[in-house]
């Protein structure tokens, strides 16, 4: 496990307080409080990816990815990967799998930019945060974004 | 009232748990499996991540964040966006609470979007992680596209949304 942040954090706080008290305790009232707004969110965010995770298993989304090839496979891809929620280092060794089971690149780029920039099921805290319409125009012009980088790696990386 | 209010959405996740797991016994211990994984990857990352913002909020004053990434700092402002994003840890959401002390500090919307830009798509050590995975050229190619692409988007959303929601988003910023 990674403690780095941990361990810079704890720094700069005794750093903190040990040059001013007072905005150290501030600082941490701040945190508690923005940390108590959005919990909600987080839990119910948490419990949605593992039922999500858990219906839709690893062999399943590699099928689908896996399987079909074109534009459709790209659309597919790009769906599955605007829902899900893997973290990167999960994420890259799959689609280096997929990509050694015969799935195409444009298939494994449009999958791997649509999981990193589209978040469909964090957009409830991301409407806390900025609201709705911000929230749906930006993960909209993410999601084609998606398929311009599927384009675009499709004719340089063969 | 108040609570259950905040809390609807969890609730509901929990029901929809509930009923997995009288539908599919295995998958409903599977489902909680991966939510206590990923309830430990959110200790890892999300409490000290507030702490930090608390600190920055008090000892970084409000001129300092305008100097550097408000509405005049430029291409200054719109290089360092890319460079906090891409230094952060973690995932997409994480992004969201820094962004509104951003906002509370004075920072261009723009510079706002092309820091989440970053820190969802050009993260450096999830680049390397990338290159070793999939290969040196895939994974250039991608941060090139998305380099330029974080900018446009940015410019195309500062462009679509009205400048009096702009306002609201920035005054609903104050209450994190």
């Amino acid at each position: 496990m990674n403690f780095t942040l941990y361990i810079i954090t704890i720094f700069l706080l005794i750093l903190s307080y040990f040059k001013d008290k007072k905005k150290t305790m501030k600082a941490l009232k701040k945190a508690l409080k923005a940390f108590e707004n959005i919990l909600p969110q987080f839990l119910g965010v948490i419990v949605l990816v593992g039922i999500l995770l858990a219906v839709f298993n690893p062999e399943i989304i590699s099928g689908i990815i896996g399987n079909r090839s074109g534009w459709l496979g790209v659309l597919i891809s790009g769906i599955i990967g605007a829902i899900t929620l893997i973290p990167g280092f999960v994420a890259f060794p799959t689609a280096a799998m997929l990509l050694e089971n015969g799935a195409g690149y444009m298939q494994i780029a449009a999958f791997i930019s649509t999981l990193m920039m589209v978040g469909v099921i964090t957009l409830p805290i991301e409407m806390k945060y900025f609201g709705k319409r911000f929230a749906i125009v930006r993960n909209s012009i993410a999601f084609v974004f998606s398929f311009v980088v599927a384009y675009i790696i499709g004719i340089l990386v063969v | 009232m108040r609570f259950i209010k905040r809390y609807k959405f969890l609730m509901t996740t929990l029901i929809i748990l509930t009923i997995l797991f009288v539908v599919n016994y295995e998958l409903g211990i599977k489902a909680v499996d991966i939510t206590v994984y990923s309830l430990k990857e959110m200790v890892f990352v999300i409490p000290p991540v507030f702490v930090l913002l608390g600190l920055l909020d008090v000892w970084v004053p409000k001129e300092t964040m305008v100097k550097y990434m408000g509405e005049r700092s430029g291409i200054k402002g719109i290089l360092l966006s890319i460079f906090i994003g891409s230094a952060a840890a973690g995932p997409l959401y994480g992004a969201f609470p820094v962004a509104a002390v951003f906002m509370k500090k004075g920072v261009k919307f723009s510079n706002i979007i092309i820091f989440l830009g970053a820190w969802s798509t050009t993260k450096i050590p999830m680049f390397l992680f990338e290159m070793a995975s999939l290969g040196t050229k895939f994974a250039l190619s991608r941060l090139i596209i998305d380099i330029f692409g974080i900018i446009i988007i940015s410019g195309i959303i500062s462009r679509i949304i009205p400048k009096e929601e702009i306002e609201k988003i920035y005054i609903n910023a104050e209450k994190f």
